[in-house]
């Protein structure tokens, strides 16, 4: 069958043999540099506005809760079941469907809502990016499906970058079956290089940092 | 080092381009070389080893390791032909470690001449004047594999009465490559083209690069343009007074 | 070369139009590459390269030992893998696994590995509907054709040929404007995420120590294939596999810089399974394809083993002077550029185009940008050498084989060279004509009528060096 003679051949080629030791590859390479939080928070803003995304800093859950409903004003939202997202009292904001666990629910809701409110599991700095990890609380179509997305974090999730997510979450296969980093939004140039936003994730994107 | 040089003119030069030989070996005297050129040198055997004839190449780089071996130290006036000793004899000698070792010590013993003057005999200043407006090509094997960038142009900023100006976009190849060149020549051309409106645009009158084959395609392609901006080797704005 | 690849590269370069798109476009993502990766913006950038080569090439020498790692890795959480010898295979998987589901609808994201194993031709020939969401690669899909770059598939295409082909195939009015084109799209293929059976994916790493599949892109439509249908189904080259997720580190930050200029794509997908008991939404079934499809054949030889380290980052194009000058379609093969030209090669043996390793005039460009260190002109020119000793042992081109020859001889024969040197300047217009612009014809032929028909030639000096230097 194809896997064993794929294996020969390769073990052939490399001259090897079946379960032969390796030696160890080189050591990861993982720098995570000394950055104080409100740098963190000033460089993840200038990152994400230089992506046409929106930032907002809340001082309170309380503050954030005001931001979310201005914004989603007049618009029929969803939101994951972040906890956090209760804390801050926005999931139970009027037009804001939470609480669905069940799949297809969720989905019909995410297909049609104007907004997507989520938290997020860490957010990095250098990039501007938000780390969603799948659960229970963050569901992937919350953050994908409706045309605008709003993710709502607390700032002690702020990482550096890069290295330090993998330095915190060295194998995210261990806690979820998905990881998704979103930077910015969902954008194209595939015609005549001309940048469209919004083509099928959301085109609109809001980070708030509370505290 | 000591005060002797011998000289790889090349086999472009030698045919088609004599002067520059003439003028890279007048630099060096001024500057207190003694020159030799050995009598046996013909080709690094590069046009063999880029159209894949690997056998014929080798033949044609052990003549050059009898011919240069003695020499102390060898100054040529080309990047390719430089680093077709430096880079690529050692990739045809791999099953012969004897002639492998002659190879690794004549690697460090010969020099592309812009390297030469600023690294070994360390100097930018040669005394040169030339009143023009020239623009720099970087040729692609004395800057890739070579890493030849500031050297050429430390030397200019020395050239009395010169004035260099930088061609945007600068680093892109003028389409030479050897057979390259008649193999494609369709392609090789629109390279040339794309190369020369570059040229245009700085408003120089004056090419000035370290290799005679990508100044032989820039010339030819100015030239069929009916262009009078002309071309010139390092070597002949040095020695020009 | 073949009379195909020589037709297909002039008629490339006699379109303005053509030349003009594929010109600026990789200019642009020339450009943006290199602010990227300028000193001041990423100073670890050498030193970032030289770890992802060195990770790759130790990956690649113990590529089994990966690979089953990564098997044990993928069904310890839930998913399963599947080894495909070739496109048949993969095809047979996927027709085997749809017939089974009764599945009739699949959604695609870009991915060259199918591309290269036509694998929608197969699954439409079997009555499946298999839809291309990356924008750039629907459009070519409607339009039948293939990719005209790694990054940018459509880059040969106005806005007006998507108008053309969006109403002829979409049946919806004519639409010029792009955003509105994209909003089209964007509906069309909304619909296809929420109707699909199964999503397929490409993979851009494969993860051994966490046996997960890791994508990345702009638009979003990767996110949707892999996680709206029940199933998701990623096929990858073998040859994509790293030992650990936090190798990413290292590879994120190279790829989205050398391909697009972007520090990171939009979204960056690290996934490992089906979904897991808590999750709400993600596929309830997860396989991975491992295709062969000859790259075993790449293997054996270390000179030319590293051209499996590309991590497709479409670089090395954008870097190329004769890619940015014949663009993707004049390439034999679903990859171009310089990479294209390396593996085409080995995967279809050297006589499968033999013009393709001699279409570079070996600048190194492409090494200069390539994050995993590739020496790309170096496999070129061991190519060369290879369709050589093939054109010896099939008989082929001995004229030139001859001319070689020929050459060798004369430069060990210092006194016969000089002679040579003299008669070819005799033959030539005398010193101070100026550079010749056409020779008489009977001499205008082979060599001499190529370099002619696109520049001047220099006259033949009085002199040959030697006679001067004699003569001091």
């Amino acid at each position: 069958m194809s896997r064993d003679n794929i294996l020969h051949r390769i073990r052939t080629a490399l001259g090897r043999s079946a379960g032969q030791a390796v030696a160890d590859p080189p050591p990861a390479r993982i720098r995570v540099p000394d950055v104080d939080m409100e740098k963190r928070i000033a460089s993840m803003f200038a990152a994400i506005e230089a992506l046409a995304g929106k930032t907002h800093r809340a001082a309170t859950p309380a503050d954030a809760r005001a931001f979310v409903a201005a914004a989603i004003e007049g618009k029929s939202a969803v939101a994951s079941n972040a906890p956090f997202l209760v804390e801050c009292g926005i999931a139970s904001l009027p037009g804001v469907r939470s609480g669905i666990t069940d799949r297809e629910e969720l989905r019909g809701l995410c297909a049609t809502a104007d907004v997507g409110i989520t938290s997020a599991d860490y957010a990095l700095a250098d990039t501007g990016s938000l780390v969603m990890i799948a659960s229970t609380n963050e569901a992937r179509l919350v953050s994908l499906l409706p045309p605008a997305h709003i993710a709502v974090v607390p700032r002690a999730r702020i990482l550096t970058g890069l290295d330090e997510l993998f330095s915190v979450v060295p194998n995210p296969a261990d806690v979820a079956s998905s990881m998704v980093l979103i930077t910015g939004p969902s954008r194209t140039a595939d015609i005549e290089q001309i940048l469209v936003r919004g083509v099928h994730g959301p085109g609109q994107i809001t980070v708030v940092v509370v505290g | 080092m000591g005060n002797r040089v011998s000289l790889f003119v090349t086999c472009i030069v030698d045919q088609l381009f004599p002067k520059v030989g003439m003028d890279m070996a007048e630099v060096l005297e001024r500057l207190g070389y003694e020159i030799d050129f050995p009598e046996r040198q013909t080709c690094c055997g590069q046009p063999a080893f880029n159209s894949g004839y690997r056998d014929e190449a080798r033949t044609v780089a052990r003549h050059f390791l009898d011919t240069f071996e003695a020499c102390e130290c060898i100054v040529a006036p080309s990047g390719s032909c430089t680093s077709m000793v430096t880079h690529h004899f050692a990739e045809l000698f791999q099953k012969e470690p004897e002639t492998l070792a002659r190879v690794h010590s004549l690697e460090k013993r010969i020099w592309e001449f812009s390297t030469f003057l600023t690294e070994v005999a360390g100097v930018e200043d040669v005394g040169a004047r030339l009143e023009d407006v020239v623009t720099f090509h970087d040729s692609c094997h004395g800057l890739r594999e070579l890493g030849i960038k500031d050297a050429p142009r430390r030397l200019l900023a020395r050239v009395r009465g010169l004035e260099l100006r930088e061609m945007q976009p600068a680093e892109e190849c003028c389409g030479f490559g050897g057979t390259f060149a008649v193999k494609f020549a369709e392609l090789s051309g629109a390279m040339a083209r794309t190369k020369i409106d570059a040229i245009l645009n700085t408003g120089a009158t004056t090419v000035v690069a370290l290799d005679l084959s990508c100044l032989m395609q820039i010339q030819g392609a100015l030239s069929r343009a009916g262009s009078q901006v002309r071309t010139m080797h390092l070597a002949e704005v040095l020695a020009s007074r | 070369m073949s009379v195909e690849f020589d037709r297909k590269i002039h008629n490339t370069l006699a379109d303005a139009n053509l030349q003009l798109a594929i010109y600026t476009a990789t200019a642009r993502l020339k450009d943006k590459r290199a602010e990227t990766v300028a000193p001041d913006a990423l100073p670890d950038y050498q030193e970032l390269r030289t770890q992802a080569n060195a990770v790759k090439k130790h990956t690649i020498e113990n590529l089994d030992y990966y690979l089953e790692e990564f098997e044990r890795n993928v069904e310890a959480h839930g998913g399963k893998v599947v080894y495909a010898k070739d496109g048949t295979e993969v095809a047979d998987f996927v027709l085997g696994l749809a017939k089974d589901r009764g599945a009739r609808l699949i959604v695609k994201s870009k991915s060259m590995t199918t591309e290269e194993v036509d694998l929608n031709e197969r699954l439409e020939h079997h009555g499946l509907e298999s839809v291309e969401t990356d924008l750039g690669e629907y459009i070519i899909q409607l339009a039948h054709e293939r990719p005209y770059h790694i990054v940018a598939p459509a880059l040969h295409l106005t806005r007006y040929d998507v108008a053309d082909l969006f109403t002829k195939r979409l049946n919806v009015p004519r639409e010029t404007v792009i955003e509105k084109q994209t909003a089209i799209a964007r509906k069309v293929l909304r619909q296809k995420f929420l109707a699909a059976d199964i999503g397929i994916s490409g993979a851009n790493f494969l993860v051994a120590g966490s046996g997960a599949v890791v994508l990345v892109e702009n638009e979003g439509n990767i996110r949707l294939t892999t996680s709206a249908p029940k199933i998701h189904i990623a096929i990858a080259g073998i040859e994509k596999m790293i030992p650990r997720a936090q190798d990413l580190a290292v590879f994120l930050k190279l790829l989205g810089r050398s391909g697009t200029g972007q520090l990171l794509t939009v979204y960056t997908s690290f996934l490992s399974g089906p979904r897991r008991g808590g999750e709400i939404d993600g596929p309830d079934e997860f396989y991975v394809v491992l295709l062969d499809n000859g790259r075993t054949r790449l293997l054996p030889d270390r000179g030319k083993r590293q051209s499996l380290y590309c991590i497709r980052c479409g670089a090395c194009l954008n870097a190329c002077p004769v890619y940015r000058k014949i663009g993707g379609h004049s390439f034999p093969w679903v990859y171009s550029g310089p990479i294209g030209a390396i593996i085409t090669p080995q995967f279809m043996g050297v006589s499968h185009e033999p013009g393709l390793p001699f279409a570079s005039s070996l600048c190194g460009a492409c090494a200069e940008v390539c994050p995993v260190k590739i020496d790309i002109p170096k496999v070129l020119l061991e190519l060369r050498s290879d369709v050589k000793k093939a054109e010896v042992r099939e008989k082929r081109n001995r004229l030139e084989k001859l001319a070689f020859r020929a050459f060798a001889w004369l430069m060990t024969h210092p006194r016969l060279y000089e002679m040579a040197g003299k008669l070819a300047a005799s033959a030539a217009p005398p010193d101070g004509s100026g550079w010749i612009k056409s020779v008489p014809a009977p001499m205008n032929i082979g060599p001499l009528r190529a370099w002619l028909s696109q520049r001047d030639l220099p006259p033949a000096p009085a002199r040959s060096f030697r006679e001067m230097w004699r003569r001091r």
